[in-house]
């Protein structure tokens, strides 16, 4: 086989001719209506607790509590992995699969201990996230401070 | 005298049979077409054990001991143990065969290990080093994917690119003496990099270095690839057998219906969901253990080419942007 630059340019384009594609239209539509789905749940627990009068920043928490305990939940139970295989992104985006994210790796490192397994391993999906997600939010705080005073 | 044909190649003289083959696998690979073959199908692919690492270590420890057993032999009548497998350090291999208390030389060629434990070992017979060797690979789907990729209940998608880490442990004797198939010829690949840098499609990451020693074993021996009843890559699954079609077509190797991979073999692709095929060290080691030795001793074939394919990823090195070098090693196993 010959290693060639021009060899290895010809192969890779032969690599995409030959490998199957994901369904992009197909995903898109069941990450759709899935994370649609969950926003929908959420939406309605807001409802609820705000018929009991409960103050916005309590119902925020009660909502997102729910929401993160019933993904760590299902991720338990090995059914969240289940529905992401369908639904992809519409289970990735939405705060259950941030739990998702913190959940799965927590189970698998367990066996290493609660510091150096569990502790340790358990933001390894999710620690970027937090990290540019917090680096983000000082930025836009910094701006609105000079712009909005 | 020296047994060197080729740059790639060595002629083995003296006999070495394959006296018998151990295989043990996983639960999903005792459902998919070879089920009915593999000595042992896992129910629980923990074993009993507390942990993956540990269960894969299970898996070694009584796929080798049965190989050991089946040919009639004790630990003390085996000469040297060659194994590998995809964990760091090779800690399945080395914590599952720790009270073997056998000579050891522990090989990595990732999921091509199998090849590289039969090349290796059947060099050491003919140059006399040797006159039984218990040598073997295997691999465990969770402690690959938790080493290699994302965690198994992370709810993401995998590519159809992507092939399935065969849980299970293959392994064989080797003796001077005895009956079986012979290792007639050993190719050794060079390292291959065909600048794929996706590790979910190692097919295609790999099907190059399956390429180049095709090539090599066929130019090298003088043989054409009719002579063989089975041409078995390692775990190449679609993408990559399609690739090893087309470019060794190009080379001048024309296959007739006998080329085939272990990955594809091992599983039903439409109903496991497996994408592209079986993968990992033991998908060659129980496809050659439980399957392909079965139908050579039963002369369903008189022989076959079988090419166990590696991927040579280092996920840091991998996530530093450089691309997967591949390596495949191939093993002329004939009945007499």
């Amino acid at each position: 086989m010959e290693t060639t630059e021009k060899k290895k340019k010809e192969y890779q384009q032969a690599v995409k001719v030959l490998s199957p594609n994901s369904h992009i239209i197909k995903n898109c539509i069941w990450a759709f209506f899935s994370g649609g789905t969950i926003c929908l749940i959420g939406h309605i627990l807001r409802k609820i607790f705000e018929s009991f009068n409960y103050s916005e920043d309590k119902t925020a928490l009660l909502v997102n509590l729910i929401l993160i305990g019933s993904s760590a939940l299902l991720t338990g139970l090995g059914l969240y992995s289940k529905m992401g295989k369908k639904c992809g992104a519409g289970t990735v985006v939405p705060i259950t699969g941030f739990a998702n994210s913190m959940v799965s790796p927590s189970i698998e490192y367990k066996t290493q201990g609660f510091i150096f397994g569990l502790g340790a391993k358990m933001f390894t999906v999710a620690g970027p996230v937090l990290v540019y997600g917090i680096t983000a939010s000082v930025v836009v705080g910094i701006v609105h401070y000079f712009i909005a005073g | 005298m020296y047994k060197r044909i080729g740059r790639h190649t060595v002629k083995i003289e003296n006999p070495v049979y394959i006296v018998s083959a151990a295989s043990y696998a996983g639960k999903k690979e005792g459902e998919g077409p070879l089920g009915k073959y593999f000595d042992f199908v896992a129910e629980d692919i923990m074993l009993g054990e507390k942990s993956w690492e540990k269960a894969e270590s299970m898996f070694f420890k009584k796929a080798f001991k049965t190989a050991m057993q089946k040919a009639g032999k004790t630990f003390d009548d085996i000469d040297y143990l060659l194994a590998g497998d995809l964990l760091n350090q090779c800690g399945g291999s080395t914590f599952g065969l720790r009270d073997f208390k056998i000579p050891y030389f522990g090989i990595y060629g990732a999921c091509s290990t199998f090849g590289e434990a039969i090349s290796l070992g059947s060099m050491l017979i003919d140059g006399g080093f040797g006159k039984n060797i218990l040598c073997g690979a295997g691999s465990h789907f969770c402690s690959a994917e938790k080493q290699f990729r994302s965690p198994l209940e992370l709810g993401t998608q995998r590519p159809p690119t992507s092939t399935w880490t065969v849980t299970g442990s293959g392994a064989v004797v080797l003796s001077s003496e005895g009956s079986g198939p012979k290792v007639t010829y050993i190719t050794t690949g060079k390292i291959i990099d065909m600048g794929i840098k996706d590790s979910g499609n190692m097919g295609a990451a790999m099907a190059g270095a399956a390429c180049d020693v095709i090539e090599a074993h066929f130019n090298e021996t003088g043989r054409n690839p009719d002579y063989y009843d089975v041409i078995a890559t390692g775990d190449l699954g679609d993408v990559g057998k399609a690739l090893v079609k087309k470019y060794a077509g190009e080379a001048g190797i024309i296959f007739n219906n006998n080329l085939t991979d272990c990955g594809i073999e091992i599983f039903d692709n439409e109903t496991q969901d497996t994408h592209c095929g079986g993968s990992g060290c033991a998908c060659s080691a129980v496809t050659f253990s439980g399957y392909f030795y079965k139908k050579l001793l039963k002369k369903d074939i008189k022989n076959i080419l079988l090419i166990p394919t590696g991927a040579l990823m280092n996920t840091d090195i991998s996530q530093q942007g450089e691309t997967i070098p591949a390596i495949a090693h191939a093993v002329a196993i004939e009945m007499g």
